[in-house]
């Protein structure tokens, strides 16, 4: 295909790229402050109890040991990243009087050493009065079950409704019916790099803060209003940051006990969490208990569908609640419904909370709703595709009170699919294909933060010789978005990649933005980006027209550094020129532009929408139960690719977590305590297991979007557990309803479908 | 507790370091001689992150003592690049994309390398095995094995 621009999708290297690969890039695992102390939380054994007392009085006396602090030492301020709904800022995160879950900070240490301060850990007496606990949403959910916060009647944390059309009217009008019920487990982020913060309290009365986090300016507002401070006074920095995945962007106990321990000493302190404190107590995938009702006619068009979910939400809210809603929409996803009615409840339980994880509750809505596509299409002899495309959503189709679709590539995703899946030819026995399609949103349009600013806002300066200053406050968390944006301007202003510095994580120095999470920054940022770039531009063409002096009806652009007639390209100036003469013409002002964004009038959701059709083709060892995923290949509408380094690299490391999530990331509990919480025996994707990831790109173009992108990376967690479902079900004739799916659970389907055609055959 | 001294050869140059016997290797190099671009993503030598190369081998940096390593050359991450030229593996990275948060990267550089030259010319099978003890929650791998399998072809031999 003919590329129309000069930087957007080529092959840029990543801008950190060489800081990466040389060990020079640092995290905030790395940063080491003159005269830094080291932090260490004391944590609860106990699920649920009440806090009696805490005597800290022999881990002061140990040498190097210089604080201890617990909950009184707080201002006790509930917070939650829901800013706006008090009641759902439900978390201390030094709890003042109890403990809701293994794990959960009680105390906290600052030492001269690590040792000293984990040593100091062993000497603080706590006093606990244990109480009952409560482990799962379907025990704390009934009459009488322990309060995991006082008063709240039944656990109910949140509930969600969902509804449009007719419901009971549509189903009336099925031929066929299915209902089943699901199981979707949990998942840890398992961020390379481990919570970790240091922070930096000073005379001045000021904080600074380096944190290993998604949004910096969500890090800045949380801690500003736990700390009783003005936001103003809190920077937080967020330097290299090793991995996020939805599970770095509220407040966590690194960040929140350095802070308080430094506030106390005026000394910086670190905090980093060992591997075992980041798998128990940093929140994790939310689990997921789900009922679908599902009414089609005998030619598959699809007429209704009912939901109601119960998820575990642990001891906190946190970002679950946007789980909630975000399950429940996009388990509607990719289709028409005549009529669409969804219930979700959100439940306290005495255990680790649940959050955001990448996909933010959509993998769970499509490891039900695809498989179950397949199991009804199966049950009506029908093609799987072939009912995918009769029901899918098509370009300008609104979700009734919901969202405009604006581009979508859904019908172009199922043909390259259905090819490929042709292509493959016959599979050997126990081997076969499943598909799943999905979409994503490219950037949420919620403001429960309670944010004044614009969602994403950048500033373009332009330097005399012509190089130029991004700052955004867009967080590079290793997606690329520094690289993105880098692009974006260049093309923007017609410039070069390696001409544009990119300034962010840093919120002293750049522009507010909500930060690196629900796929927004492509989108967002991307246009504040553009715009900032584009009003720079504008100065520039102002001077160069004046000084050209063209008849005013032809335009002026830069591209590659030539500023030029764009009907006579040979027609031009210098581009370095022209920014010298341009600074002399303003008095010596910068050039500098400014860009913002905020979405308006699109619908509930999100501004755009990526989608994609994913074949997973899979083996199963009937003797062990034993998964291999032997090709996972993705059609993929993400609008206009910017960086097409990047977006393979999303795409395939989207994959090796979504296969995790398929059949091998397991978080067991036992009476609240997670069972494997170490990388032994938390088992994530290796290089041996990983299959190959093919992607088609699908050409569409997105209006919303910069230049016609939108959202790469987040969504692709979407489809692959439930086409590794449906790889199965083809292969064996299985339908596993819970994830991910474990040889044991496989061995068990096995015998259970052995039994029943034994049973068949007696009858 | 006593402590020894110890002279370990890293990245050419010679440190004389008085240490803490147990003090692991990964922890001489980041904390001691301070360069830190191998990091520590585990308790249990599970994750790679903190690979080196001692005389030729990779190896887990947490998995041995500083002790252990006396009188022996290490490599790190930071030995690859020389006078601002890159390597070929590192070349290699760049240009198929083979990270993103970085976190892994330093020491999977290391276990690349180190298989790289142990095998010259490896299938991608053999690839994927030798770099198993390493985790990247990012990539998903593949980035990684055409970097190196691109290494082994010569793409990146010297001009
Ligand atoms: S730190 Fe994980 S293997 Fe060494
Ligand atoms: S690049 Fe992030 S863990 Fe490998």
């Amino acid at each position: 295909m003919h590329n129309k621009y000069s930087v957007i999708n080529t092959p840029v290297h990543n801008v950190d790229g060489i800081a990466k690969v040389t060990g020079r890039a640092t995290y905030t695992f790395d940063v080491q402050l003159p005269g830094m102390l080291y932090g260490k939380i004391l944590r609860s054994p106990h699920p649920h109890a009440k806090i009696l007392n805490i005597d800290a009085t022999e881990a002061l006396k140990l040498p190097g040991v210089k604080a201890v602090v617990s909950g009184k030492d707080t201002l006790g301020i509930k917070q939650g990243i829901w800013r706006r709904y008090k009641e759902l800022c439900d978390e201390q995160v030094l709890p003042m009087d109890k403990v809701r879950y293994i794990g959960e900070p009680v105390a906290a240490v600052a030492a001269v050493t690590e040792e000293i301060a984990e040593q100091a850990l062993d000497l603080i007496e706590v006093e606990y009065e244990v109480l009952d606990a409560v482990y799962e949403p379907f025990d704390a959910i009934k009459k009488g079950a322990p309060e995991v916060h006082e008063g709240i009647e039944r656990n109910l944390n949140v509930t969600r409704h969902i509804e449009w059309g007719d419901v009971d009217e549509a189903f009336d009008d099925a031929d066929y019916i299915r209902e089943d019920w699901f199981k979707c487990g949990g998942q840890h982020h398992m961020c390379m790099e481990t919570r970790a913060c240091v922070s930096s309290y000073t005379p001045e009365k000021r904080l600074t803060v380096y944190a290993s986090t998604q949004a910096p300016y969500y890090t800045q507002g949380l801690l500003a209003g736990v700390l009783g401070m003005r936001e103003g006074d809190i920077r937080v920095i967020a330097p290299y940051v090793g991995g996020g995945f939805g599970g770095k962007f509220e407040l966590d106990g690194a960040m929140f006990c350095s802070a308080v321990l430094s506030m106390k000493l005026f000394r910086p302190v670190k905090i980093v969490f060992t591997r075992e404190e980041d798998l128990i107590a940093s929140k994790r995938r939310t689990p997921m208990f789900y009922y679908v009702r599902t009414g089609v006619k005998k030619d598959g068009t699809f007429c209704a569908r009912e939901s109601r979910v119960f998820t575990n939400g642990g001891a906190y809210t946190g970002m679950g609640a946007t789980a909630l809603y975000l399950t429940g929409f996009f388990h509607s996803f990719p289709y028409k419904w005549r009529g669409y009615r969804y219930d979700g409840y959100r439940v306290y339980t005495n255990t680790m909370p649940s959050t955001s994880m990448r996909g933010f509750g959509a993998p769970q809505a499509m490891f039900c709703s695809e498989q179950q596509i397949d199991w009804i299409a199966a049950d009506l002899g029908l093609d799987p595709i072939e009912v995918r495309r009769k029901n899918g959503h098509t370009p300008g189709y609104e979700v009734p009170g919901q969202a405009f679709i604006g581009s979508c590539g859904l019908d172009q995703s199922l043909d390259k699919i259905e090819e490929w899946i042709k292509s493959r030819g016959k599979l050997p026995a126990n081997r076969a294909i499943g598909i799943s399609a999905a979409g994503f949103m490219s950037g949420g349009i919620f403001n429960w933060f309670d944010t004044p600013y614009s969602f994403s806002s950048a500033v373009v300066t332009i330097n005399e010789d012509g190089t130029v200053e991004l700052h955004v406050g867009c967080q590079d968390i290793g997606q690329g978005s520094n690289t993105t944006m880098a692009i974006i301007c260049a093309e923007t202003l017609g410039v070069k990649v390696e001409d544009v510095k990119v300034h962010s994580g840093d919120t002293d120095h750049c522009p507010a933005d909500l930060g690196a999470w629900g796929s927004r920054q492509t989108l967002m940022a991307g246009n504040a980006t553009k715009m900032a770039a584009a009003e720079a531009k504008r100065q520039l063409l102002e001077f160069a027209t004046a000084k050209m002096g063209p008849n005013i009806v032809y335009d002026l652009d830069i591209k590659d550094r030539w500023v030029h007639l764009v009907s006579r390209p040979e027609k031009g100036l210098d581009y370095t020129q022209v920014v010298k003469e341009a600074l002399r013409g303003k008095e010596g002002q910068r050039i500098m532009g400014r860009g913002f964004y905020t979405p308006h009038r699109k619908g509930m959701i999100s501004p755009a929408y990526s989608y994609m059709v994913q074949a997973v083709e899979a083996e199963i060892d009937e003797e062990t139960g034993k998964i291999g995923v032997v090709n996972c290949v993705t059609a993929h509408d993400c609008g206009q690719p910017i960086n097409p380094i990047g977006l393979i690299g999303q795409l395939e490391g989207a994959a090796s977590m979504a296969v995790g999530y398929g059949y091998l990331e397991y978080m067991p509990f036992e009476d609240g305590k997670m069972m494997n919480p170490n990388l032994v025996d938390y088992k994530v994707i290796r290089a041996p297991e990983m299959p190959e990831c093919e992607v088609i790109e699908i050409d569409t173009f997105e209006p919303e979007g910069p230049y016609g992108a939108k959202e790469a990376g987040e969504g692709l967690t979407n489809p692959t557990a439930a086409a590794l479902g449906n790889a199965i079900f083809h292969a064996t004739g299985l339908q596993m309803k819970e994830c991910p799916i474990l040889p044991e659970a496989v061995l068990n389907a096995f015998k259970e479908k052995r039994e029943k055609e034994q049973e068949k055959k007696n009858a | 507790m006593e402590k020894h001294l110890i002279h370990i050869t890293v990245n050419g140059h010679e440190y004389e370091l008085y240490i803490n016997p147990k003090t692991l290797l990964i922890e001489a190099i980041r904390d001691y001689i301070g360069l830190t671009g191998s990091k520590r993503g585990c308790e249990t030598v599970s994750c790679g992150a903190c690979t080196v190369i001692i005389e030729g081998m990779a190896v887990k940096g947490c998995s041995v003592l500083a002790m252990q390593a006396d009188g022996l050359n290490v490599t790190t991450v930071e030995g690859l690049e020389q006078n601002g030229k890159l390597s070929a593996i590192q070349k290699a990275f760049l240009d198929e994309g083979a990270f993103q948060c970085g976190f892994c990267t330093s020491g999977m550089l290391m276990s690349a390398k180190a298989f790289l030259d142990e095998n010259p010319n490896p299938t991608t099978h053999e690839i994927r095995d030798g770099i198993e003890g390493n985790i990247c929650r990012c990539t998903g791998y593949n980035s990684i094995v055409r970097a190196m399998s691109s290494v082994a072809q010569g793409k990146y031999r010297e001009e």
